[in-house]
């Protein structure tokens, strides 16, 4: 079966052709060229026309190299051997650990069956005020971070995977700055959290056909895992890079763009993996918290805009904090009436105040006079922005509900607040 | 003998293949590969090569692999025991597939739609000696709280004389109850179920009719203002997070009709579970029943395979169809219609056809009101009518209305609920525009009736606009005053609190009831000596109303709450707009 052909026919871009019988769809092959061997991914069959993605990039690669067909198709090894380790977007090793071989499992599995989901239930901690008190996450969850570049979301998400209460974290970098990998892997080993993450990590240095593979590396790894019960995170950077290499891929496969040059499966092929996402019922759970740039910083972006449509809420990073504004957990609802019973009226009752802050800080720019009620305002919105909104806070929920009442009690009367008198009572503390 | 042919090519999920015979267009054959048999679907023929769509992720295909044909069009299975049924674009059942596949969807197994063990009674309404016609009922089955009509299948060419009919008793659907001659000589045995293809609209009926009923949907926004008609169309188009499926999931729970249809078509899993888990605990107010009992759900999700999402809006429409046969109303809610067309698209692309607007195919509007004309109501032979109504979300790109799916839908339904991002930030619902929408229906309410409030509305929207120039100070009382009105009609009327049981459905009595004291409030000449006195004054009334928007239809709380707002209204009435003593006498 694994014959050896030697005479590519043509080469376009990443993509190569050769004349070869019995392959199939999905198949992957060994390319042996000058610089190296590289594997590739069958994409298309016509007749005995065979079509490969070559992984390394076909630049460099000669007529006359030798493709070997493996008769199979892309897979990962799943191992608890995994944890700690760092591969690239082939599932090769980076560090200097061994290659993993056992266990192979395939990836771009099929979706999970609609009728066995269930409505989620558990809400995954942070430690982040911002994420657990106004817009809390839940298992299960598919979230994205719209940001732009510039904006501090790789140390949001490393930050979250030191403090996130779950079994396992995996990382998939796409297009990820060298920099940028170091931090993570050096952030996690300090922290202590590498012992539970694998990462995943295809750097912008790398062949742009690898970063392709990460999502689904990444999540059927993680999907193993929530099999046998584990709570597993998934933090994916940058999901813009993932949609940009489809976009060069189709491009010179010569597929007909659909808008702003991405293919017209953008929304299908991202939603294959956020639906990944689940709460497995007698087992564990995948929840997928995902980088999306924002070019120009417009939401109605292909990439920011079809996510939306697919992922239950987003998550705003602006100016170095998570945005209340237009930041929304679509699942908050699920669990946040479990948690303390001021959760809920504190964090619609502290937003609102908030929303007055701003109001008030707009008449202060503009030179309007400031009343008592605006003076305070002012102080309040210092405090929230400090004690709530700094993305180095790290605290449980419950200790941020009790700084919450504490700011409330620094500004404001008891009335003044619009909370509910029962709450008060029970939550204002004595002494500030 | 049926024709068989052998891949040649494969893209994607698009299978090239060579065949030996006669292909049908859009018939169903099934590619074998690795042991499993994965369906599909001829959607181009040129030679000896038909381009089929694969209905499964095409992993492992290989060239050489053999296809089976069908010589059947992708066709649905139609008989009692479809409500209640959960199942993915082709109407495999999911949970039947669960129990034998696990947690997740294995490629190539396909159930039977209908269960085989069930039994139902059969009750025989044909004689032996009667000429029965296709879709001619010859017998009844109760099916929830519905009698289900077992007709002569719609696909049967020639007329049937019953020589033979089961009598009274209980029956599976594979049994044969109903036995005839043909008119050419044939043999005919007829079963409780037979097969029908989703692409072609079934029109067994005497005469289409113009809708004219309304389809009440209690959301007062939809009934009032913009009414949907029995056998109508209307499409909610609105950017992401803006309500669409809260709307349609609260109107499949409300509304009145007898059968609902929900087609969850590439959108998210999460949200089919929340319908999935809650409907077989809700009672149906209407029949007392629970309210999967009259409900059918196609789910087929984003990440399911996209050849079948493009199925899926026809297998609902076709279930459909079928119930609207039997002479029932009918609900079907598409969510979403775009990713439908996108699944259009990708096939489009795969085809390598020229590309019309952002690449979706130059056949999208046709495509789109060929569906949409699915809907109706209509006169059947019996004499009965039936009707089918359809629902579709869009989800336009970027929110932006001006793009291809949105354009084609609005040129064909004949209602508009487009949702804004601003009302849906600002914590309104439903988040329907109350200026930018339509509709061509006419509702509950007269129109010059409505027509007044959406005038005081608009009227109130620019005052707005003008204040936020020239200040409040700048703003006459009289101004000021119907800006107020105009807020006033929003906050109680327009909005409507989802998570308040009495609020969240509201009926076409105490519709009409409530818009009539809302029209003498809104004609009144308010004695009110400064804004802020208006704003006080409104601001109290607001919170009545809300109060009385929340009790009890007819219940005391509700009677006297009226009695107090319309108590607090004529204490400051000195006048009333001439421009609506018309609409004034007319309430007497």
């Amino acid at each position: 079966m694994n014959k050896v052909y030697s005479k590519i026919e043509s080469i376009a871009g990443n993509v190569i052709t050769v004349k070869a019988d019995g392959v199939r769809y999905g198949d992957l092959a060994q390319i042996s060229a000058s610089f190296g061997t590289s594997l590739a991914e069958v994409i298309k069959l016509d007749e005995d026309i065979v079509s490969l993605q070559v992984f390394a990039g076909a630049r460099g690669v000669s007529t006359g190299d030798e493709v070997r067909f493996l008769g199979k198709s892309m897979q990962v090894a799943f191992s608890e051997d995994l944890m700690g380790r760092v591969f690239n977007g082939s599932g090769e090793p980076r560090d200097k650990g061994p290659a993993l071989k056992d266990n192979m499992i395939p990836i771009g599995g099929p979706s999970f069956n609609p009728a066995r989901r269930i409505i989620p239930r558990n809400m995954v901690r942070t430690g982040i005020p911002m994420i657990d008190l106004f817009n809390t996450l839940v298992e299960s969850q598919k979230l994205p971070i719209f940001s732009i570049s510039g904006e501090p979301y790789n140390e949001l998400l490393a930050r979250i995977a030191l403090q996130a209460e779950v079994d396992l974290i995996i990382l998939g970098g796409m297009g990820l700055k060298h920099d940028d990998y170091l931090y993570f892997r050096d952030t996690l080993e300090e922290g202590g959290a590498l012992g539970r993450s694998i990462l995943f990590i295809h750097t912008a240095a790398d062949p742009v056909v690898e970063g392709l593979m990460v999502p689904d590396i990444s999540l059927a790894v993680a999907e193993k895992f929530a099999l046998e019960g584990k709570k597993v995170l998934v933090l994916l950077t940058d999901m813009t890079n993932f949609a940009d290499a489809m976009k060069e891929i189709a491009i010179t496969q010569e597929q007909v763009p659909s808008n702003r040059g991405y293919p017209g499966d953008l929304y299908s092929q991202l939603a294959s993996r956020y639906e990944k996402a689940v709460d497995i019922e007698g087992a564990g759970s995948i929840t997928v918290l995902a980088v999306t740039t924002m070019p120009g910083d417009d939401v109605t972006h292909p990439v920011p805009d079809n996510t939306g449509y697919i992922t239950e809420g987003q998550y705003y990073l602006r100016g170095g904090r998570i945005e209340p504004f237009g930041s929304l957990s679509r699942l908050k609802q699920q669990v946040n009436d479990r948690t303390r019973e001021d959760h809920r009226p504190l964090m619609d009752g502290m937003i609102k105040i908030y929303s007055a802050y701003k109001d008030a800080l707009e008449k202060q720019s503009m030179g309007f006079q400031m009343t008592d009620w605006d003076l305070k305002l002012l102080k309040y919105g210092a405090l929230f922005e400090q004690e709530m909104m700094d993305l180095s806070v790290n605290v449980p929920l419950e200790k941020a509900l009790d700084n919450g009442w504490k700011i409330l009690a620094s500004c404001f009367e008891k009335e003044e607040t619009g909370l509910r008198s029962s709450l008060i009572e029970k939550f204002w503390p004595i002494e500030v | 003998m049926n024709t068989s042919g052998t891949v040649i090519g494969i893209n994607g999920n698009m299978v090239s293949v060579r065949v030996d015979g006669n292909v049908i267009m859009n018939e169903v054959g099934y590619v074998l590969t690795g042991g499993k048999r994965l369906k599909s679907e001829v959607i181009r023929i040129r030679g000896d090569v038909a381009q089929m769509q694969v209905f499964e992720i095409t992993k492992g295909v290989g060239i050489g692999d053999s296809v089976e044909f069908s010589g059947e069009m992708l066709a649905v299975e139609l008989g009692p025991g479809l409500l209640g049924q959960v199942y993915d674009g082709l109407q495999n059942p999911l949970p039947e597939l669960a129990e034998q596949a696990g947690f997740f969807l294995e490629r190539g197994v396909y159930l039977d739609a209908l269960d085989r063990e069930n039994r139902w009674e059969f009750t025989p309404v044909a004689a032996v000696g009667d000429v029965l016609e296709p879709g001619d009922c010859f017998g009844t089955v109760p099916e929830g709280p519905f009698t289900h009509k077992i007709m002569v299948p719609f696909a049967h060419r020639e007329a049937v004389t019953v020589t033979k009919i089961a009598g009274q008793g209980s029956y599976g659907i594979d049994e044969v109850v109903l036995e005839g001659n043909t008119p050419r000589g044939g043999q005919v045995q007829l079963t409780m179920r037979f097969e029908w293809p989703v692409k072609r609209p079934i029109s067994l009926f005497d005469e289409r009719l113009k809708p004219t009923e309304p389809m009440v949907s209690k959301v007062r926004l939809m009934d009032t203002f913009f009414p949907v008609a029995k056998g109508g169309t209307y499409c909610i188009p609105g950017p992401f997070g803006a309500g669409k499926t809260v709307l349609q999931q609260i109107t499949s729970r409300h509304a009145e009709v007898d059968v609902v249809i929900i087609a969850a078509c590439g959108e998210r899993a999460g949200e089919v579970v929340e319908t999935l888990k809650e409907f077989p605990e809700l009672m149906d107010p209407k029949t007392g029943r629970s309210l999967m009992e009259r409900t059918i759900i196609i789910c087929n999700t984003s990440s399911m395979p996209v050849a079948s999402r493009e199925a899926s809006v026809y297998t609902a429409v076709t279930l459909g169809e079928y119930y609207r046969q039997m002479g029932l109303d009918v609900l079907l809610l598409a969510d979403s219609t775009s990713r439908w067309a996108q699944a259009m698209r990708e096939m489009s692309g795969r085809l390598e056809e020229i590309p019309g607007e952002e690449a979706f195919p130059a056949y999208l509007e046709s495509s789109i009101a060929a569906f949409y004309e699915r809907a109706g109501i209509v006169r059947l032979k019996s004499g009965e009518t039936g009707s089918v109504t359809i629902g579709g979300t869009v989800s336009p790109a970027g929110g932006n209305f001006e793009e291809p799916v949105t354009q084609a839908t609005l040129k064909v339904v004949g209602a508009f609920h487009g949702l804004s991002r601003e009302r849906s930030d600002a914590r309104k619902y439903p988040a329907i525009h109350p200026t930018d929408s339509w509709s061509k229906y006419s509702g509950i309410m007269p129109p010059h009736h409505v027509d007044y409030a959406h005038g005081i509305l608009s009227r109130s929207g620019e005052i707005d606009a003008m204040m936020k120039v020239v200040g409040e100070e700048g703003t006459s009382l009289k101004d000021y005053l119907v800006y107020q009105k105009g807020e006033f009609l929003d906050a109680v009327y327009f909005q409507q609190n989802s998570f308040d049981p009495v609020d969240a459905a509201v009926t076409p009595d105490r519709q009409i009831s409530v818009f009539a004291l809302i029209l003498h409030i809104l004609a009144a000449e308010l004695d009110l000596a400064d804004k802020d006195e208006a704003r006080r004054w409104f601001y109290q009334l607001r919170q009545k109303f809300l109060d009385y928007n929340g009790a009890e239809w007819h219940s005391d709380d509700f009677n006297r709450l009226e009695k107090e707002i319309r108590e607090m209204v004529l204490s400051k009435t000195v006048g009333s707009d001439p421009a609506a003593a018309s609409i004034l006498e007319e309430l007497k």
